[in-house]
């Protein structure tokens, strides 16, 4: 048997069981030598488990891992590394304080005698790996002092020290920018090239269809099916996948505006954004656009009160505010939904009701107690407004997939009836289905006259909910657009620095 | 599968009580005086100014901060109390030296909640701060009561209302009150909001510095009133009363089942914890043993009790991944 014609890696009829949960049921999956197979699902239908099963972390209950016709067990990631199975994970793992060499074979630091390391070998090798990557860096250079996306270079090369026979990417792209995601698949593709299997797990779609020969896809831990990427659609796809169409529609209807509810006139801070001048009407969506580091998040930081501005003047309702304090921002009306839910939008191990009322707790109050009734009220008003699923609002929220997550974060801030909202990033790293339902919900909030600011570095989602973009580079307003004079390529001019003085 | 359990077995999440219960049906097969109500109300009586030090502890652990000046803390108070008491009489004695400890809280409370420095080394500084406070108060004398039977100040360590000690009255109801507090009020909310994950609650509007500083300023508190129950049992006070108190104050509150990292907890649960130090010690004592091996015995429940504790979050005993 030549390794062409058998599957790198075969899992078969893998169950994985948690008290009270069958994660995984009877998953099939396969990968052939030099082949990119996407793993698709909504968050939480098993893709991590499966992986981590893979990866030795996790061990199945029942069905077979074959590596090249052998079947395996593996307990330990490092068992599965010796097999050629290495995980590239969605969070970095690295350890920031040691060297990108000592990092890449972290755990297998080639020895001399009496257990010293051999730092000659392990550069050298380091260095090789790299440059088969083609990184701009040396091995010695410390992780903490490279970019996400070079970060990221280290840990694919890590998974480079052994032959590796399938790699596993996880999320790879959720912190890259345009460029540095070209570099990625770049290397995937000389991966591919090399006979490596390589399984692709992402929720952008447009990668999948890009990169990917076959998609597999999860639902409820269950296998759906697998697709071959050249004869099926994103419709295809998406209906195995949460079990419906998707309504990319947009709401036609011409939406009406209301007063002025938030102004912003040449407000500055040094290093960070400068001349910025916008104002939000009732019924309004501003979105803002452009790339990682244009300064949106420290003007949404700013208007909540943050950070303190250096120069200008800030509006609400037409009267001149100083917001020196989150407190300040909320008792103005002002929402801010943060682009991390996981650091800044919530506290894990806390309940669901619990954190979805944690802004106005010391308003929900009967005497001196926090009113139960009164935030079961306003969970339950919101759950099932934004559908939120979970078993009750006992459920710690670390253990609701990330769409749900974030759809509890945003009914934190909907329940402070705010008059302005901020939502940044609100998508990221949520399945398609959580993501057309916010999307939607962003909508109909500014049919109900919310005046709504959303930042976002994906372009479908901006063009899709805002009424107005208004495009950042380096921390400036390069141009401001209606939602019917704007075409991509001059929103990818606007963010890119470029100025046009004629609208495209 | 969004239903993942947060728990392992039922048995390993309640370590704490199936430990507790194993060591209480152990001494009492091995000491009849073990179970005897006299035994039970003095080890209750003694575990008092523990538990009362570890209901404030617990509250600043909840909030994602430790607190180790806690033990010197109590030699200041108690030798001030004692002091003043023959100087300005007991009914200003007291005051005065609840807000002079409230200051020393609220110093700790300044330096980590309001500069945010790092709470191991600011409250480590100030146990050897304080005792050096203390010894420059009392010039390195032992202080003590005159008059020991002619003060009302005793009611507080050697009184008994309706027949229970005082010192079970304060702990049982500062137990309680502060587990409502911290279980039905918002400012309990916002600890645990605070120790769960500070960013998110600067992000929610939660004055973080604020909550911080309170809950010091609560943890001098209950050591002002463990040394009025000290000062008024002792009738007097060496320089050093306490030392050592706070890993035994921290062992009851990790015993407990409060998480170190902060964000949960239990002041129920830390009187569990205190209590079954507190029997546990008192078993040794009636088996015979010497004194000492109540620390070696103390470590070993503390670690199997923290073992339980996280192979319950885990499921399982042993995990090569966190």
């Amino acid at each position: 048997m030549s390794d062409a014609q058998q599957p790198a890696l075969r899992l078969q009829g893998i169950v994985k069981t948690f008290p009270g949960v069958r994660a995984l049921d009877g998953v099939d999956f396969e990968v052939m030598p030099g082949e990119v197979h996407a793993l698709l699902g909504e968050n939480g239908a098993g893709k991590s488990t499966l992986m981590k099963v893979l990866a030795g972390m996790y061990q199945p209950d029942d069905g077979k891992i074959i590596i090249a016709g052998r079947p395996v067990r593996m307990t330990t990631p490092i068992e599965a590394k010796a097999e050629g199975v290495v995980l590239i994970h969605q969070e970095l793992s690295l350890v920031p304080e040691m060297s990108a060499a000592e990092n890449i074979y972290l755990g297998e630091l080639p020895r001399r005698s009496f257990g010293r390391v051999d730092w000659k070998t392990l550069e050298e090798r380091s260095n090789t790996i790299l440059k088969r990557l083609k990184c701009s860096f040396r091995s010695e250079v410390t992780v903490a002092n490279l970019s996400i996306a070079n970060q990221q270079m280290v840990e694919i090369a890590r998974a480079l020290t052994v032959d590796a026979r399938v790699v596993v990417f996880d999320e790879p792209t959720a912190s890259l920018t345009d460029a540095e995601k070209v570099v990625l698949f770049d290397i995937i593709n000389d991966l591919k090239a090399q006979g490596v299997g390589i399984v692709y797990i992402s929720h952008r779609m447009d990668e999948i269809f890009t990169l990917s020969d076959r998609i597999t896809v999860l639902r409820d831990g269950a296998y759906r099916g697998t697709l071959t990427t050249a004869h099926t659609n994103e419709d295809e796809v998406t209906r195995l996948m949460i079990g419906r169409s998707l309504d990319l529609s947009r709401d036609e209807a011409a939406p009406t505006f209301g007063k002025t509810m938030l102004e912003v006139r040449n407000m500055g801070c040094p290093g960070l954004y400068k001349d910025i001048s916008f104002s939000v009407r009732e019924g309004e969506v501003v979105g803002f656009y452009g790339l990682v580091g244009a300064g949106r998040t420290e003007i949404a930081e700013t208007l909540f009160g943050l950070r303190k501005p250096a120069s200008g003047e800030i509006r609400v309702d037409g009267e001149p505010v100083e917001i020196a304090s989150p407190r300040d921002a909320i008792a103005l009306g002002i929402s801010l939904v943060p682009e991390n839910r996981k650091e800044q939008g919530l506290v894990l191990q806390m309940n669901c009701r619990d954190n979805m009322t944690l802004p106005q707790v010391q308003d929900l109050t009967a005497g001196p107690f926090v009113s139960q009734g009164a935030e079961l009220a306003i969970f339950d008003q919101y759950r099932d407004r934004l559908a939120i699923k979970t078993p009750s609002w006992k459920q710690p929220v670390g253990v609701l997939s990330g769409g749900n997550q974030q759809k509890i974060v945003i009914g934190k801030w909907l329940s402070m009836q705010p008059r302005v909202l901020i939502v940044d990033e609100p998508t990221r790293g949520i399945d398609v289905g959580s993501k057309s339902e916010i999307h939607q919900l962003l909508r109909e909030l500014a049919g109900q006259g919310y005046a709504v600011i959303v930042i976002s570095s994906e372009m479908p989602e901006v063009l899709r909910v805002s009424d107005r973009i208004v495009a950042m580079y380096h921390g400036r307003i390069m141009r401001e657009f209606g939602i019917h004079e704007v075409t991509e390529d001059s929103l990818v001019q606007a963010i890119s620095g470029i100025r046009v003085d004629e609208p495209a | 599968m969004t239903r993942l359990k947060a728990g392992g077995p039922a048995i390993a999440k309640q370590g704490i009580l199936v430990a507790f219960i194993v060591f209480m049906i152990a001494f009492s097969l091995m000491s009849d005086r073990f179970l005897s109500a006299d035994n039970i109300m003095s080890v209750f009586r003694q575990s008092a100014i523990i538990g009362v030090m570890a209901i404030g502890v617990t509250i600043v652990v909840i909030g994602g901060n430790l607190d180790l000046s806690v033990g010197s803390m109590l030699s200041f108070a108690t030798v001030l109390v004692v002091d003043l008491h023959d100087k300005i009489g007991p009914e200003l004695a007291i005051p005065v030296m609840v807000l002079a400890t409230l200051c020393l809280g609220a110093i700790n409370g300044f330096l980590i909640g309001i500069l945010r420095l790092n709470s191991l080394i600011v409250t480590l500084g100030m146990l050897s701060a304080i005792q050096g406070l203390v010894l420059i108060y009392s010039g390195g004398q032992n202080v003590d009561i005159v008059d020991q039977r002619g003060t009302w100040f005793a009611i507080f360590g050697r009184g008994a209302v309706f027949g229970i000690a005082t010192p079970i009255i304060i702990f049982g109801a500062l137990a309680l009150i502060f587990h409502v507090i911290m279980t039905t009020m918002p400012f309990g909310r916002r600890v645990h909001a605070v120790g769960g994950n500070p960013t998110a609650s600067v992000f929610s509007g939660i004055p973080r510095s604020r909550v911080v500083f309170m809950t010091y300023l609560i943890s001098a508190l209950c050591v002002a009133i463990a040394a009025i129950i000290l000062g008024s049992r002792v009738m007097g006070s060496q320089n050093n009363v306490g030392q050592g108190y706070e890993l035994q104050v921290l062992a009851a509150v990790i015993l407990g089942g409060t998480s170190l990292l902060g964000g949960s907890g239990s002041i129920l649960r830390t009187v569990l914890g205190v209590l079954m130090l507190a029997f546990i010690q008192n078993g040794l004592i009636l088996m015979g043993q010497p004194y000492y091996t109540q620390w070696l015995v103390t470590w070993a429940v503390i670690i199997v009790a923290v073992w339980l504790d996280v192979a319950a979050k885990r499921g399982r005993l042993f995990s090569p991944i966190a």
